[in-house]
């Protein structure tokens, strides 16, 4: 993956550029020692690192807007950053840009269960958004597996999805309103604790907009009660193809589960020498979560269950306490960190029409095969967004790329069959190179136009999402 | 104009020599300077996969069809859009395109989402003939910037709509509503938010102050519905409406303001919190309707009242739906007109579309 070159204008201003940030952030804030910025240098993408010319924490959003436009003045790029849990290089910086953290900014401004939402700082991280509604029993219900970790702030600069969007949607549609910074230091409001845009829907383009058209210090979140009770089944096939109709059947009968996941054989034994689960030995295995009363549960249940008998499973196991459950969901969420032992691996996040699922999985076997690498699928069933885990060994030279040129072709799959490149991990530089797969000239320069209106001079995140080449002519005017 | 085709529309604006008014189906009572483009020749029902909850459709089809189209799976658009046309006494046939260029939901809003929240993908030509893609035709979806939701309630003054992809849900087996009579306002939003901050998913949760009659609607697997009935009305006491023709009436009526329906006046549609709702009725009067627990209020009000200026320091916004005394839409601030502005320079360079609509 390549970046652009530094500019050496800024390298050389490094100094000037670092006291004129203590003038206005505290003097903690400033992090310019070598050794220190090292901190900064990846996001969860750990193949690609690089330091910055320097970091910054600032404590508010005046402090953020006196960064902005003081970095705006000096010409200085801009990445944004969260808690840097992005798979996609979203943090990465390059060697001429400050890196802008929201972690200082982490307090909760404001609970209203009357009106149902909360308003946060951004760097406040996903789980102790929920974590500050418990006794009320009130949740917020994006919940990317990064949750215990990652910010809002970067939630809403990848418009982060979960396991749990099937029924709730992901961040854009709990997205109320931010407080954002534009690039030049001006504030702005969009949204609020009231529902839909007053003029254009601003909120739902700046959602996913990677750090590339302001930074997001405060938002306000809808928020919801808790269901009454959850509970998951497990489900095992004797093939990728019949678990696929029967998810599609599952669907189509009306019960909507709040959570359909899906592993194959690769994923399930992996899963199951890690964290012995107990899971069958299977091709396919689903979960599916529903969600209400134990009355209610059961009714759902029922249905689901009778619709996968007519797919022979070999298995279905219901739980019929919160251990059980437990135990189910335990292999699952294990699944990362069970590859994570076996390989290094490379996370995908392309997006497919659910029919195309035994199609798309076939190719991938096939394409696995070719390239000589394994590759273990663990996703979200429900709403088609895979997540093939490519296994390599990083320490071997010419694996990390060939793995690479893998994932390239799996997500160019996706994209044919009526996909895209990713459904909830966002661009960055992962995916920046693939994006004419999916969408032609014209279809990119109305993106990169919303960009030259929010960020004329494109110093905010400037190397991502949009393809170099593509980006070449506004990064080069901007110099 | 009336093109029957994308690229038909594309050569359309590119050699437009003026103003074009943007015309879906007519029911919204926009009027406005230029040339009639009329999006009904690009219709047609592309695409729906049941098992994948995904319906595409060109801008001009009638949501009429698309609607027939779902039924006939058990699915529904879970937006409830409304029907303007017996608020705004206009005619002709509601399209997709222009449901989702004004961004149209209803009751169900509240719960589910808006029309733009369960807009996939859409395909539009904008003011310089040019032909953009985005999104896509998946329900998850973050590959570079979401024009999708920008184009949602844009009103035709970024592009013109050619195509649409939805996001559909199952029609659930059931629904009921439980009913709350006599209360006042400030009485009926505590009830209703009471009811929305429960675990029982209320569906639809509306007052209407003519009527005196506070509805909440439930939906799903018929015991589940059964169940929480009782759990809400065991919560705010009133009684349960069981019949199905009855509860559907009942919510079209909200959906489509009926009360408000061949009456004098302007009628106002304010988006607030909800808890500011009984200070919004209280400084306009009028006749009102509340929806989305309260955040949405209807107001019929004398022609010429400035409902923006008799509203000041509440926070929301005011749209002038009905009448012409006022901008229809709510001025912005500075900053944020600043870059309304920029993306429409951008998006229609010439400012031929739908020109003065939104600005």
């Amino acid at each position: 993956m390549q970046m652009p070159d530094p500019s050496k204008r800024i390298l050389s201003l490094k100094a000037e550029i670092v006291s004129r940030l203590r003038q206005v952030l505290p003097p903690d804030a400033v992090i310019d020692d070598p050794v220190e910025t090292r901190a900064y240098e990846c996001d969860a993408l750990v193949a690609y690192r690089c330091p910055p010319l320097c970091a910054v924490l600032p404590s508010s959003t005046e402090e953020v807007s006196a960064v902005l436009a003081l970095c705006h003045e000096m010409g200085v790029p801009v990445v944004p950053r969260g808690s840097g849990t992005s798979l996609a290089g979203g943090a990465l910086p390059t060697a001429d840009c400050v890196i802008l953290g929201v972690a200082r900014m982490n307090e909760v401004l404001e609970t209203d269960y009357d009106n149902r939402f909360i308003r946060v700082q951004t760097g406040r991280t996903n789980l102790s958004v929920t974590g500050a509604m418990e006794e009320h029993d009130f949740f917020y219900a994006p919940d990317p597996s990064s949750q215990l970790a990652c910010a809002i702030a970067g939630n809403i600069a990848m418009n982060s999805g979960g396991a749990h969007c099937l029924k709730y949607g992901v961040t854009t549609n709990n997205l109320l309103g931010v407080t954002m910074v534009l690039m030049d230091g001006t504030v702005i409001e969009l949204g609020g604790a009231h529902l839909d845009a007053g003029g254009l829907d601003l909120l739902g383009v700046v959602c996913g907009s990677e750090g590339q058209l302001g930074v997001v210090t405060e938002a306000t979140l809808r928020i919801l009660r808790k269901p009454e009770g959850a509970r998951p089944v497990l489900m095992g096939f004797d093939s990728n193809e019949v678990a696929g109709e029967c998810v599609s059947d599952i669907i189509k009968a009306g019960v909507l589960p709040v959570a359909i996941e899906f592993m194959d054989r690769p994923c399930i034994v992996a899963c199951e020498a890690f964290a012995k689960a107990g899971y069958p030995d299977c091709e396919a295995l689903l979960i599916v979560e529903v969600e209400g009363s134990d009355a209610e549960i059961d009714e759902q249940l029922g249905l689901i269950l009778q619709i996968a008998r007519r797919h022979n499973p070999v298995e279905l196991r219901e739980a019929k306490d919160a251990e059980e459950a437990g135990r189910i969901w335990l292999g699952r969420k294990s699944a990362f960190g069970a590859m994570g032992q076996i390989n290094d691996y490379m996370c995908l996040d392309g997006t497919i029409p659910v029919s195309e699922l035994p199609r798309v999985l076939r190719r991938i076997g096939e394409l696995s095969a070719e390239y000589g690498l394994k590759v273990a699928n663990v996703f979200h069933a429900g709403d088609g967004n895979m997540h093939p885990l490519i296994l390599f060994n990083a320490n071997q030279d010419g694996q990390l790329e060939l793995c690479e040129q893998l994932g390239a072709e799996i997500l160019k799959l996706c994209v044919e069959v009526g996909g895209c490149l990713t459904g909830e991990h966002g661009v960055g530089i992962e995916k920046r190179d693939l994006m004419g797969v999916q969408y032609r000239p014209d279809d990119l320069e109305a993106q990169m136009a919303v960009k030259d209106v929010f960020d004329p001079k494109w110093l905010l995140n400037p190397a991502k999402v949009f393809p170099l080449a593509a980006s070449k002519a506004r990064r080069i005017a901007a110099e | 104009m009336r093109p029957s085709s994308e690229d038909e529309l594309a050569g359309m604006i590119a050699s437009a020599g003026g103003p074009v008014r943007i015309c879906g189906g007519g029911t919204r009572g926009l009027s406005g300077a230029g040339e009639v483009l009329q999006t009904g020749g690009m219709s047609g029902i592309v695409l729906h996969e049941p098992g994948a909850l995904t319906l595409v459709a060109k801008a001009g089809t009638p949501l009429a069809e698309v609607e027939a189209v779902l039924e006939g799976a058990g699915q529904r658009l879970p937006f409830e859009p409304m029907d303007a046309r017996g608020l705004l006494e206009s005619d002709g046939v509601p399209t997709v395109g222009g449901m989702a260029a004004a961004n149209v939901s209803g009751p169900r809003r509240i719960q589910a989402g808006a029309c733009r929240d369960y807009m996939l993908g859409v395909r539009f030509v904008d003011g310089a003939g040019r032909v953009v893609s985005n999104g896509g035709r998946v329900m998850k979806n973050v590959t570079g910037y979401d024009l999708v939701k920008l184009m949602a309630g844009s009103f035709g003054t970024l592009g013109v709509l050619t195509e649409v992809a939805f996001k559909v849900l199952p029609k659930p087996a059931a629904q009921a509503m439980l009913v709350l009579e006599g209360l006042s306002v400030a009485e009926a939003v505590a009830a209703m938010s009471r009811a929305l901050g429960s675990a029982f998913d209320v569906t639809g949760a509306a007052h209407d102050p003519l009527a005196g009659r506070t509805l909440l609607r439930i939906e799903g697997f018929e015991r589940s519905v059964g169940y929480r009935a009782e759990r809400l009305q065991a919560l705010l006491a009133g009684w349960i409406e069981r019949d199905v023709v009855a509860v559907e009436e009942a919510w079209r009526s909200i959906r489509d303001v009926a009360p408000f329906h061949g009456r004098a006046g302007d009628v106002w549609r304010i988006s607030c919190k909800p808890s500011d709702a009984p200070e919004v009725a209280a400084r306009l009067g009028g006749d009102l309707l509340l929806d989305w627990g309260g955040g949405l209020v209807w107001a019929l009000l004398p022609t010429g009242t400035d409902a923006r200026a008799a509203l000041a320091g509440i926070g929301g916004h005011a749209t002038l739906v009905r009448g012409a005394s006022q901008p229809r839409f709510a001025p912005q601030p500075e900053a944020v007109a600043a870059i309304a502005k920029g993306l429409r320079a951008r998006f229609d360079p010439r400012g031929i579309l739908n020109p003065g609509l939104m600005a």
